[in-house]
């Protein structure tokens, strides 16, 4: 009789039914997706920022004729010749992917005219050279009259190494970079989460009026391009600014505005996250403490704040991180003052030195993911703390708070509305600040840098398609991550290539894309330049926030669903159809929502792959202003909010229309 | 029907041999070995994280076991996936798909399989008859009671007549009285239907009240199959002694073969095949405990220990009040401190003014001691 505890040997292999060949497939393409569209071009990039490339003279063999094309002396290996003559140094030796060198000024002798012949050949295959444009490589001796030698120029050997970094060290105007991209993320992430946090807790507690219309307010920055701001404040506090001395002799141009603008685009999400923190306390908390008959002050510091500590951090990690990573504002508004993200995009379009924009963007990945690790572990312990807490505090009126509380939050209301309101002003007059009158000349794009009207209707098109293939790439994606079943490493795997967007700054990304789709070996070549591209890396940079939409919707579903429908002999798909997407439906609305703002809006990846047949809107704000016409990029970008504010008020109203058709059956009688 | 021509015995409809599971290092079944007859109602029982679950998901292909067959209905269905296997099945949950109204979702395993849209309508409403539901086909699950959407769960999963139902834990959800008389309902209902049904539940009650044949497991084991009665009479092992109603146990050592002591006292037994002086567990059910003294029976009836061998005095520490009978437990030199706990009808509290602190004769009949041999790991538990 068998009864010891250790079991045999797994013998049972399950017999495949249908559901589980399709869902294979399903697995199989969104793993691919996230191969091709993230991991594989991040690799690329990586492998560039570490590869050097040199002249190694070593691996070449040279002999020289005799006038009479006798070769009596031996062959000379072309290090030991620079030596002897001491021609060139290391460093001259180092150079880039496309980097070339002439040899024939290696021989003091030499004549284009003579009849002296060479012999040449590089010591092994992998090492090449090119004659007359013709590339060649191997210890095969080539024989080459003298004016054909002349035009012998050698190939950089490739290799890897940290020598990129050494350079970018040793180079303190890029290194500056580092110092001032952190510092001017900390600073705006206390502003920030400061101002944020005031103003999420006169929301949730206090009963001042007029609270839906302030919700409403904080969270429009969300629908304009980052750099928006920074046009507002140029026409505000700029060379021509109205209110340009109220900086007291201070520039805009630098680290003031970009603290400005950030405060500005980074404040609704800080606001968001608050919110949540502070409406997950817990109400009996407040009411123990004031049975206690502890002070305000000392509730607020003993109770309120502890409460929400793990919003406040994730707040300030989510702050910094878009401050840092942002590209557009510091761009438009940072002057002479460099950041990581403006240095990436100088070092790739300025200098096409794609190796140093690499090393920037291993750099500020640095930062990025670091803020993004910690975020994720305290988002984890605010998730356990959920589960516990449950009784709801209802505020009660204090007409002193209330006031003071109304008056701060219409204060930040009206800088929020002002630098909106500025934009559109400027972008309505003919000349700021000379000539107020109202104009429409601004929105003739035909006629400006930047693609033009058409730019505009990319944008859109950019932003429908990526609202719709993102949110059934999403869809598709947590789905397998929360219901299908086995795979367990590849599951953990790709759950973990899902969260790595969030950490990705979007120049980092966009670049790592050059690298990858711009190479004519890759198979996917054939996307760049195209819309498709652009799809692509937006819905890959904007993934993260997606993919956990889509997951905590999938997660409130009976895990059963698919064991009962697959006991009743139906297809999963059918499911699928009938169950798991209508009953997602609110999320998915908020997916392709979100999707589409986003792609409306963003700059940084997007900045990098556009080709003259898809130029954005966003990108094309931002080619306006690099070419003075501020008031055309004021213009495009008010258009993008009111296209991002029109998607959302279609938005509401669908949701609400399919939350009260599905009223019946999401509510208990 | 499947018959054994050899035998003429029906062979059983659903066989498991040999099944292992594991997850990782964690082995949650081990060398299962069972089967399910032809329209019986059978109940995996036992604590939680016993795996009762995985086993009825191993049934269902919901989670292939590492090893070992199961065959339905004669054909080996060991790797088939859920969907090529003959059951239906009731969450805990219900899993009711909650877009769809009731009449969807029965209607669910349904469609798609050629049946006309009339077809599918007149069986639902039967369905819905059956479980008494007829009125409420538009109304979305939400708007149910827990009661009527288990029902609704078990509508569906018979819905297409399959050849085995399963259910796991079908009434824990509900609320004490609602799940008293759904025990009832839907024993009486797989009668009717006559459809062979697995069942897991850890009450133990539940089991015992609808159960045709109980299956006890522990730890990934089987400790014993039988049907309630058998096991509820004969427990094989001192873990299904104490798991199945209340028992005694009491910390004695072998006297002769058909007796044990507790200290210095000795105590008859049915004969047993324990080596002298070893250390055993006996047990015994509180009502199988008769007390003696005048009153302990009806008013003026004789009561007469006739053998000493068999009872003894011990003192009342507690008493509890059942609602049906007073619960005492019993203590004193004669059980070496150990603790005997008695059913008491009410009548013979008041007749013999019983409180704690009396004294009481006591007497065990031989034939109600089992002996076991002692694990103290179970015991501990207690
Ligand atoms: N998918 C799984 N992965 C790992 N362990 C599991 C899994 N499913 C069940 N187990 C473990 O197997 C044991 C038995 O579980 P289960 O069958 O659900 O118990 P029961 O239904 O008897 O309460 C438990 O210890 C449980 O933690
Ligand atoms: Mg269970």
């Amino acid at each position: 009789m068998v009864n010891t505890l250790t079991p045999p040997a797994a013998t049972i292999k399950p017999k495949l039914g249908k559901d589980d060949w399709i869902q294979r497939a399903f697995m199989f393409v969104i793993a691919l997706y996230l191969f091709v569209a993230l991991a594989l071009p991040l690799y690329a990039m990586l492998s560039k920022a570490f590869s050097i490339y040199n002249f190694d003279l070593t691996k070449y063999e040279v002999q020289i004729s005799q006038k009479d094309g006798s070769y009596p002396n031996p062959a000379i290996n072309l290090n030991e010749l620079n030596n002897d003559i001491g021609l060139y140094s290391e460093t001259d030796l180092i150079s880039d992917a496309n980097g070339r060198l002439r040899i024939a000024k290696l021989f003091t002798d030499f004549s284009f005219r003579s009849t002296v012949k060479y012999k040449f050949r590089a010591l092994n295959d992998e090492t090449s050279y090119l004659v007359a444009s013709e590339l060649k490589s191997g210890n095969q001796w080539v024989e080459l009259d003298s004016n054909t030698f002349r035009r012998l120029v050698l190939r950089p050997h490739s290799g890897r190494g940290f020598d990129n970094f050494t350079s970018y060290f040793s180079r303190p105007a890029l290194t500056q970079s580092i110092k001032n991209s952190l510092w001017i993320a900390v600073v705006s992430t206390i502003i920030t989460v400061t101002l944020a946090f005031w103003f999420a807790y006169a929301l949730a507690r206090s009963k001042m009026r007029f609270k839906g219309v302030f919700r409403m307010i904080a969270t429009l920055p969300i629908l304009v391009p980052s750099l928006l701001p920074g046009i507002a404040l140029i026409y505000l506090f700029g060379n021509q600014g109205l209110l340009k001395s109220f900086l007291l002799g201070e520039t805009i141009y630098g680290p003031i505005g970009i603290v400005i603008g950030s405060v500005f685009f980074t404040f609704p999400h800080a606001m968001i996250i608050i919110s949540t923190a502070l409406a997950l306390s817990d109400a009996r908390l407040f009411e123990a403490s004031s049975s206690l008959k502890a002070s305000p002050w000392k509730t607020f510091w003993t109770v309120t704040i502890p409460g929400a500590r793990y919003g406040l951090f994730s707040a300030a990690f989510v702050v910094f991180n878009l401050v840092i990573t942002d590209f557009g504002l510091p761009k438009v508004i940072g002057g002479q003052y460099n950041m990581l993200a403006v240095d990436i995009y100088k070092q790739v379009i300025g200098q096409q030195n794609f190796e140093m924009g690499a090393v920037v963007s291993v750099i500020l990945l640095v930062p990025a993911l670091l803020a993004f690790a910690i975020d994720r572990r305290v988002q984890k312990k605010q998730v356990a703390l959920l589960s516990a807490r449950s009784v709801i505090f209802e505020p009660k009126p204090n007409r002193f708070y209330d006031r003071i509380f109304f008056a701060y939050s219409t204060l930040v209301s009206i800088f929020i509305v002002a630098i909106i309101g500025v934009c559109q002003l400027a972008a309505l007059v003919k000349f700021w600040p000379y000539d107020m009158s109202l104009s429409l000349i601004h929105y003739n794009f035909e006629i400006m840098d930047g693609g033009g009207w058409s730019s505009y209707q990319n944008s859109i098109i950019l932003a429908i398609l990526t609202a719709i293939i993102g949110t059934v790439i999403v869809f598709m994606g947590a789905y397998v991550v929360e219901k299908i079943k086995g795979f367990q490493t590849g599951r953990a795997l790709f759950q973990m290539l899902a969260m790595l967007p969030m950490a990705v700054p979007g120049m980092v990304l966009g670049l790592a894309y050059i690298f990858f789709f711009n190479n004519p070996d890759n198979p996917f070549n054939f996307i760049y330049g195209t819309m498709i591209i652009l799809v692509v890396s937006t819905v890959t940079h904007f993934y993260t926030v997606s993919h956990l939409t889509a997951v905590t919707a999938l997660k409130q579903m009976d895990i059963e669903f698919e064991a009962v429908s697959s006991s009743l002999k139906q297809p999963f798909y059918k499911l699928v159809k009938n169950v798991t997407i209508p009953v997602s439906m609110p999320a998915i609305l908020n997916i392709s929502i979100y999707l589409f703002v986003n792609a409306m809006t963003t700059v940084s990846a997007v900045v990098f792959l556009y080709s003259t047949d898809t130029a954005l809107a966003s990108v094309a704000v931002l080619n306006m202003d690099d070419a003075g016409d501020i008031a055309p990029a004021a213009a495009m970008g008010m258009l993008i909010f009111y296209t991002n504010a029109g998607a959302r008020i279609l938005h509401t109203i669908v949701s609400t229309q399919i939350l009260k058709r599905s009223e019946k059956w999401r509510r208990t009688e | 029907m499947n018959v054994d021509v050899s035998s003429g015995q029906k062979s059983p409809y659903l066989q498991i041999e040999n099944l292992w599971k594991s997850f990782g290092d964690f082995v949650a079944l081990k060398n299962i070995t069972m089967n399910v007859q032809e329209g019986e109602l059978l109940c995996f029982l036992g604590p939680s994280g016993c795996g009762k679950t995985t086993l009825l998901r191993a049934i269902a292909g919901l989670e292939l076991q590492s090893s070992g067959t199961i065959e339905q209905a004669g054909i080996d269905v060991s790797n088939l996936p859920p969907s090529e296997r003959d059951f239906g099945i009731v969450f805990q949950s219900y899993a009711l798909f909650p877009n769809l109204t009731i009449f969807r979702n029965i209607a669910y395993g349904l469609e798609n399989v050629g049946r006309s849209k009339n077809e599918i309508k007149d069986r639902v409403s039967e369905l819905l008859e059956l479980v008494g539901l007829s009125e409420q086909g538009e109304k979305y699950p939400a708007q149910l009671s827990g009661g009527q959407q288990q029902r609704i769960a078990l509508a569906r999963a018979i819905a297409t007549s399959p050849g085995l139902l399963l259910l796991d834990e079908p009434l824990s959800a509900l609320d004490a009285q609602v799940r008293v008389h759904l025990r009832h309902e839907l024993k009486q209902l797989q009668h009717k239907l006559g459809i062979t049904t697995v069942m897991v539940t850890h009450d133990q009650e539940e089991a015992l009240s609808m159960a045709d044949r109980i299956v006890i497991m522990r730890d990934g084991m089987i400790e014993q199959i039988g049907t309630p009665i058998d096991i509820y009479k004969n427990p094989k092992t001192l873990f299904v002694a104490g798991f199945i109603g209340e028992m005694n146990k009491i910390v004695a050592t072998v006297g002769s073969e058909n007796s044990f002591k507790i200290g210095n006292l000795s105590l008859e037994c049915a004969p047993h095949n324990y080596a002298i002086d070893a250390e055993v567990v006996a047990t015994i059910r509180p009502e199988d405990i008769i007390p003696h003294g005048s009153g302990a029976r009806s008013p003026g009836a004789a009561d007469t220990i006739t053998n000493p061998r068999i009872s003894f005095e011990a003192e009342i520490v507690d008493m509890e009040f059942l609602g049906a009978f007073w619960r005492a437990e019993l203590s004193g030199d004669n059980l070496s401190g150990q603790i005997l706990s008695i059913n008491l009808s009410i009548n013979a509290v008041r007749r013999m003014s019983l409180n704690i602190g009396s004294n009481l004769q006591l007497e065990l009949p031989p034939e109600n001691i089992r002996l076991y041999p002692t694990n103290f790991e179970l015991l501990e538990r207690e």
